[in-house]
C-alpha cells in the first residue's frame, strides 16, 4: 500500500514537471515558427536575390567592333568569322590521345601541346582550352570531319577583326591585339568591357577611336551549380557593334600609293585643299596588320623589324625630312609678303655665293645666270634662294612658314606618333642650342637644308594651302559631325571667314596679307612644271583638266664634300644611306585646283627624276575620281 | 489479486493490433512516405543511392518498430539495463574498433549497414534511466546515492561519445537523460545550480573544444566572417529557407539544393531543402506533423498506468522535440552546427533505427497501457 500511495506521488510528480515541459516546449516551437516567419516571409526577397545571385552568372563575350570604311563606304576595317578549336577537358575521354590526333591533323609544335597541358591543369576541368584561334577553312573542314573520334573537342565560330585591304592601311589604322595589363587599367570603357580574347586598338585610329569603335559585350546568363559549371542557358543578351566610323581616304588612291612606292622607302599624302581631308596617307613600306590579330609569330615580327626600309615606322607623320627645294615657295611667299624683292628682283647665279669666306653652292655648278622669282623656282636655282633669304632673314621666314603649317602637328592629337618637326628661328637656337644665329644658316634654311625638318603631311598641307589661295584649312582623316561640302568649303574660304567647328566661331582664314603674292607664287610653280627647263617639266601633263603644279625637292642627308662634288656620282654609285630623299609637292589642277599631295622617296635620289614622275602617274587618278568623290555625301556620320 | 492477474495477463495478436495508437502510426508513415519524396528530391528527381536506400531502410524499420510494439511494455522494463549495457559494449567496441571516417570514429560495420550505436545510446539512456526512476522510491530521488548513480549513468556513454568525437550526439544524450532525472523528481534548484556551474565554467569549456569546433561557435555568432569556409553552410541554408517564401519553389525546383550549394542536404540539412521546396506552410505543416507526433506520445505517457512508461514516453517525447529543435536552430541559423539529424527525415540507418525502435517501446506502452510494473 505504501508503495502504490508512493507511486502515485511519483506519478503525480512526473506529471507537473510534464506539465511545466510541455509549456515550454510550446513556447520553442513557436519561437522557431517565428524564425521561419522573419526568414520566409519577412526576408524572402533578400534571400531570393542571394539565391539569384548564387545560381545565376554572367559570362560577356568580347564585344563586336565598328567597322571603319572609307569615303566610299568601303570596309577598310571588319570583322570577319573565324574558326576556333576549343577543348572541354571534361568531356575527354583520353586527353594524351586526343593530343597526338590534333598533333597530326593540325600539325600542332610541341611547345603548343606543352601549354596545352598547362593549361589543362590550370584551369577547371569545364573551361574550355583555346587549341587554336585561327583555324583556315580547310582544317576547320578536317576537324569536323574527324569530330566522332575527336571526343571532347568543340569546333567554334567566334569574330575577328579583319583588314581586307592588309597593308594598304597600316598606318593610318594601326591594329588591334590583346591588350596588355596596363592598357586595361588605363581605360575605363575597356576595364569594363574586357573579356578573355578580347583585343583592343593598338596603333593608329583603332587605338584613337578605341572608345567609339569598341562596342558593347553580348551577356550570356548561365544557371551555375555551386562549382561554377554551367548547367543551362537562361538568357542571351544581344550586344551592341561598335560605332562605325568613315574616313575622308580613298581606296583606290591609297592602294595607288602603295603599288608606286613598292619596295621603296617614302610616304605619299593627299588632301583636298578646301576642306583639308586627306585622301590618301601611304607610308612605305608597309606590313599586314592582319598578322599581330592571333600573335605575330617571331620569325614574321623579326622580319618586320629588320627590315632596312624601316616598316614600323609612320613616315606621314613621324618620318622628320629636311624639305630641301620644296619649301622654295614659302620662301618666296615670304620675301614678297614683306616686300623684300618683287617679281623684277634679279639674281646673277654664278654656281655658288660666298660668304664671310664659306662658300654657298648651286646645285648646278655652271650656274644659271641672272635670274628672276619665276625662273628662279623653275630650276630651282639655290643662290637666288640665298640671296632671298639673306635679305628676308630667318625670322621673318619662320613667322610666314609656321602660318602655313611647318613646325606643327597637323593632325593634332589624332595621332599619338605624329611629329611636330621643326622650323627655326633665332630665338629657338638661343634657347636650344644656347648659340647665336649665324647668317649662314638663314642660307641654308633658305634651300630646306639646315635645321628645318618637316613631316611629309606638313608639307602636302603648306602645298594645300597656296593652292587654295592662301587660306588655312584644317585637314581630317574622319568624316565628321560637320561636314562642309566642297563648294561651301571654297566659297567661305574666299570670303575669308570660315566657321570653325572646334571654337564656334568664324575664324580670319587669311594667311596672305596681299593675295597677289599667292598668285605670283603659284604661277611660279605652275613654270616649274609646265614650262621648259622646269625641274619637273619632264613629269607634266599637258591637258588642263590634269595639268598640275608642283615643286621639286632634293634633300640632303649628309654634306657633300668637295671631292665628291668633284666626282658627281650617279645615284647607283652612292650607297643607299648616303643618296639624298627626294621629294616633291604638288597641286591640280592648276585651273580651279582641288588637291594638294607631297611625295618623299628616302634616298631617292632627285625631286625631279625620283618623285615628280610618281605624281603625274597619281594625278590623273586623283583628278578622276573626283567627280566620284563629289556625289558622296549623304552618309551617316558620327560625333568624334 | 485476481482482478490484478487479469490485467496483467496477456493479449492477443488482434488486441495489441486493435490498441495500436492510429494517429501516432498515421503521422510516422505520413512523415515516411514525406521523407522518401525529400530524399529523391535531394537526388536531383531521380531514384538514386539515397532515396533507394532511404526507402529500404524505411521498409526494414518500420515493421521492426510494430515488432518492438508487440512486446509487452513489461518485457523492455526488464532489459532496459541489458539493452543499456549492450549499447556501452557497443560504445566500447566502436573506441576501438570503429570505421574511421572524416576524423571521428563512430561507426561499426554489420555488413548489411554501417551502425553508429551511439545514435541508439540516445534511446537506451532514456529506457535505462525510465526503469531506475520507475524502481526508485520518491523519498530518495534526491539522495547523493542515488543523484550519482543517474550521474553516472549519463556520464559514462557521454565520455565514449564525447572521445569519438562527437559534440552534437553527446549533447542529445545528456540531453535525454537529464530529461528523465527533471521528470523523475530532482530538486529544481539543483537544475538551477548545475546551470549557472556550466555558465560559469563555458569559457573554461570553451577552451577544451578542439579547434573545429570553437570555429564552429565564431561562425554561428558571426556566419560572414568567412562566408566560403566556415559560414558558407549557414549562409546557404539561410538562403535556401528564405528564398522558400510562402509557398516554396515547388517539388524538385529547389534551385540551392539543386544546383548544390547545399551542403549536407541529406543528412543535417534535409529541412533545408523541404523549406526550401515547401516554403513556410510546408515548414509549418512538417512542425505539425512533428508535433501531432509528440503531443501522442505525451498522451501514451500520461494515460499509461506504470511510472516506468509514463517516464519513457514524455522522456522520449522530449528526446525527439529536443532532436528537431536542435537540427532547425541550427539550419535556421539559431544554434552553432552541431551534428544532429532530423529524426526520420534525414538520412542515416542508425538515427532511423533508433527513433524506430522509440516508437516501438512508446508503441507498446499504448498497447499495454494498462499493465502495471511492480
Amino acid at each position: 500500500m505504501i508503495k502504490s500511495n508512493s507511486g502515485i506521488r511519483k506519478t503525480d510528480v512526473i506529471n507537473r514537471r510534464m506539465f511545466i515541459i510541455g509549456a515550454a516546449k510550446i513556447v520553442v516551437f513557436v519561437g522557431i515558427v517565428a524564425r521561419l516567419f522573419s526568414l520566409q516571409i519577412n526576408e524572402n526577397k533578400k534571400y531570393l536575390t542571394l539565391s539569384d545571385k548564387n545560381r545565376i552568372r554572367e559570362w560577356k563575350l568580347p564585344p563586336t567592333r565598328g567597322n571603319i570604311v572609307d569615303y566610299f563606304g568601303n570596309v577598310i576595317a571588319g570583322n570577319l568569322k573565324v574558326y576556333q578549336l576549343h577543348i572541354i577537358p571534361e568531356q575527354v575521354e583520353n586527353f594524351n590521345y586526343l593530343l597526338v590526333r590534333l598533333k597530326n591533323l593540325l600539325n600542332l609544335s610541341d611547345q603548343k601541346i606543352i601549354k596545352i597541358n598547362k593549361l589543362k591543369e590550370e584551369l577547371k576541368p569545364w573551361d574550355s582550352i583555346i587549341v587554336s584561334e585561327n583555324l583556315s577553312w580547310s582544317q576547320f573542314v578536317k576537324i569536323n570531319n574527324y569530330l566522332y573520334d575527336l571526343v571532347g573537342v568543340k569546333p567554334v565560330m567566334t569574330i575577328s577583326r579583319n583588314y581586307p585591304f592588309k597593308d594598304v592601311y597600316t598606318h593610318v589604322l594601326g591594329y588591334v591585339s590583346q591588350p596588355n595589363e596596363q592598357e586595361i587599367l588605363n581605360n575605363q570603357i575597356i576595364q569594363e568591357r574586357f573579356v578573355p580574347g578580347m583585343k583592343i586598338g593598338k596603333l593608329g585610329l583603332e587605338k584613337r577611336l578605341e572608345n567609339y569603335l569598341i562596342g558593347t559585350n553580348a551577356i550570356q546568363r548561365y544557371e551555375v551549380n555551386a562549382y561554377g559549371k554551367r548547367i543551362n542557358q537562361l538568357e542571351h543578351q544581344k550586344g551592341q557593334q561598335g560605332s562605325k566610323i568613315r574616313l575622308t581616304v580613298d581606296t583606290k588612291i591609297q592602294k595607288a600609293c602603295g603599288e608606286l612606292l613598292k619596295d621603296r622607302a617614302g610616304s605619299i599624302s593627299v588632301m583636298d585643299i578646301y576642306t583639308g581631308d586627306i585622301i590618301a596617307m601611304y607610308s612605305s613600306p608597309s606590313y599586314d596588320p592582319n598578322l599581330f590579330l592571333f600573335g605575330i609569330s617571331q620569325d614574321e615580327w623579326q622580319l618586320i623589324r629588320n627590315n632596312p626600309l624601316k616598316p614600323l615606322i609612320n613616315k606621314t607623320l613621324s618620318g622628320l625630312y629636311s624639305p630641301g627645294s620644296t619649301i622654295k615657295p614659302i620662301v618666296a611667299l615670304s620675301a614678297l609678303e614683306n616686300k623684300v624683292i618683287d617679281t623684277k628682283f634679279k639674281v646673277k647665279c654664278t654656281g655658288k655665293m660666298e660668304l664671310y669666306g664659306q662658300t654657298f653652292h648651286c646645285w648646278k655648278e655652271k650656274g644659271h645666270g641672272w635670274v628672276s622669282l619665276k625662273n628662279a623656282m623653275k630650276q630651282s636655282c639655290d643662290t637666288y634662294f640665298y640671296e632671298v633669304s639673306r635679305l628676308l632673314g630667318v625670322d621673318r621666314l619662320n613667322i610666314t612658314a609656321e602660318k602655313f603649317g611647318l613646325g606643327k602637328k597637323v593632325l593634332g592629337d589624332y595621332f599619338d606618333n605624329e611629329k611636330k618637326g621643326l622650323f627655326p628661328n633665332t630665338k629657338w637656337k638661343k634657347n636650344n642650342l644656347g648659340k647665336g644665329w649665324v647668317l649662314g644658316e638663314t642660307l641654308i634654311t633658305g634651300i630646306g637644308q639646315g635645321y628645318i625638318q618637316s613631316t611629309p603631311l606638313q608639307l602636302c598641307m603648306m602645298t594645300a594651302q597656296i593652292a587654295n589661295g592662301g587660306y588655312a584649312i584644317k585637314p581630317k582623316i574622319i568624316v565628321d559631325s560637320n561636314p562642309i561640302s566642297y563648294e561651301d568649303a571654297k566659297q567661305s574660304m574666299e570670303s575669308g571667314l570660315l566657321f570653325d567647328a572646334d571654337s564656334e566661331s568664324l575664324l580670319d582664314k587669311k594667311l596672305f596679307k596681299n593675295q597677289k603674292n599667292i598668285k605670283i607664287v603659284q604661277e611660279a610653280m605652275f613654270s616649274s612644271t609646265n614650262e621648259r627647263f622646269g625641274t619637273s617639266y619632264k613629269s607634266r601633263i599637258d591637258d588642263p583638266k590634269y595639268q598640275f603644279a608642283g615643286k621639286t625637292g632634293t634633300a640632303q642627308v649628309k654634306r657633300i664634300s668637295k671631292r665628291e662634288r668633284e666626282l658627281d656620282l650617279e645615284l647607283e654609285q652612292i650607297p643607299y644611306k648616303d643618296r639624298d630623299h627626294a621629294l616633291y609637292v604638288a597641286y591640280g589642277p592648276y585651273i580651279n585646283p582641288r588637291y594638294a599631295l607631297s611625295i618623299i622617296v628616302e634616298h631617292g635620289g632627285s625631286g625631279s627624276k625620283a618623285a615628280a614622275p610618281i605624281a603625274k602617274k597619281l594625278f590623273k587618278l586623283i583628278i578622276d575620281r573626283h567627280d566620284l568623290r563629289n556625289e558622296q555625301s549623304n552618309f551617316e556620320r558620327i560625333t568624334i | 489479486m485476481f482482478q490484478h492477474d487479469r490485467l496483467n495477463s496477456e493479449i492477443t495478436l488482434f488486441q495489441k493490433i486493435k490498441n495500436l495508437d492510429y494517429i501516432l502510426l498515421i503521422s510516422i508513415i505520413l512523415l515516411s512516405i514525406l521523407s522518401v519524396f525529400v530524399m529523391y528530391s535531394t537526388d536531383g528527381g531521380e531514384i538514386l543511392f539515397h532515396t533507394k536506400n532511404h526507402f529500404v531502410k524505411l521498409s526494414v524499420f518500420f515493421p521492426l518498430m510494430i515488432f518492438v510494439a508487440f512486446f509487452n511494455i513489461k518485457f523492455w522494463h526488464n532489459f532496459s539495463y541489458i539493452i543499456y549495457f549492450i549499447v556501452i559494449l557497443l560504445l566500447v567496441y566502436v573506441s576501438f574498433f570503429g570505421i574511421k571516417s572524416s576524423g571521428s570514429q563512430r561507426w561499426m560495420d554489420l555488413y548489411l549497414f554501417v551502425l553508429q550505436p551511439s545514435e541508439l545510446m540516445k534511446v537506451a539512456i532514456i529506457m535505462c534511466l525510465a526503469k531506475y526512476y520507475h524502481r526508485l522510491k520518491i523519498e530518495n530521488v534526491n539522495s547523493f546515492t542515488s543523484i550519482t548513480i543517474v550521474l553516472s549513468i549519463i556520464f559514462i556513454p557521454i565520455i565514449f561519445v564525447i572521445a569519438q568525437p562527437d559534440l552534437g550526439t553527446s549533447i542529445l544524450i545528456a540531453l535525454s537523460g537529464l530529461i528523465i532525472l527533471w521528470l523523475g523528481g530532482v530538486k529544481i534548484k539543483y537544475f538551477i545550480y548545475s546551470f549557472i556551474t556550466f555558465l560559469i565554467s563555458l569559457p573554461f569549456i570553451i577552451s577544451f573544444l578542439k579547434p573545429y569546433q570553437k570555429l564552429r561557435i565564431l561562425t554561428f555568432l558571426d556566419p560572414d566572417r568567412d562566408p566560403l569556409g566556415a559560414g558558407y553552410q549557414i549562409i546557404q541554408s539561410k538562403i535556401a529557407i528564405g528564398s522558400g517564401g510562402l509557398d516554396g519553389k515547388g517539388f524538385l525546383k529547389g534551385t540551392q539544393s539543386y544546383l548544390d550549394f547545399l551542403p549536407e542536404k541529406h543528412t543535417d540539412f534535409i529541412f533545408t531543402l523541404f523549406s526550401e521546396e515547401f516554403g513556410f506552410i510546408g515548414s509549418v505543416a512538417l512542425l505539425i506533423l512533428y508535433s501531432i507526433i509528440i503531443f501522442r506520445i505525451v498522451r501514451i505517457g500520461s494515460i499509461s498506468r506504470s511510472n516506468f512508461a509514463r517516464l519513457f514516453c514524455f522522456g522520449y517525447a522530449f528526446a525527439i522535440f529536443i532532436y528537431i529543435v536542435v537540427n532547425l536552430s541550427m539550419v535556421l541559423g539559431l544554434l552553432p552546427i552541431v551534428g544532429s539529424p532530423l529524426p526520420i527525415m534525414s538520412y542515416g540507418g542508425s538515427s532511423m533505427l533508433a527513433t524506430m525502435i522509440g516508437f516501438g517501446v512508446v508503441l507498446s506502452a499504448k498497447i499495454n497501457h494498462k499493465q502495471m510494473i511492480a
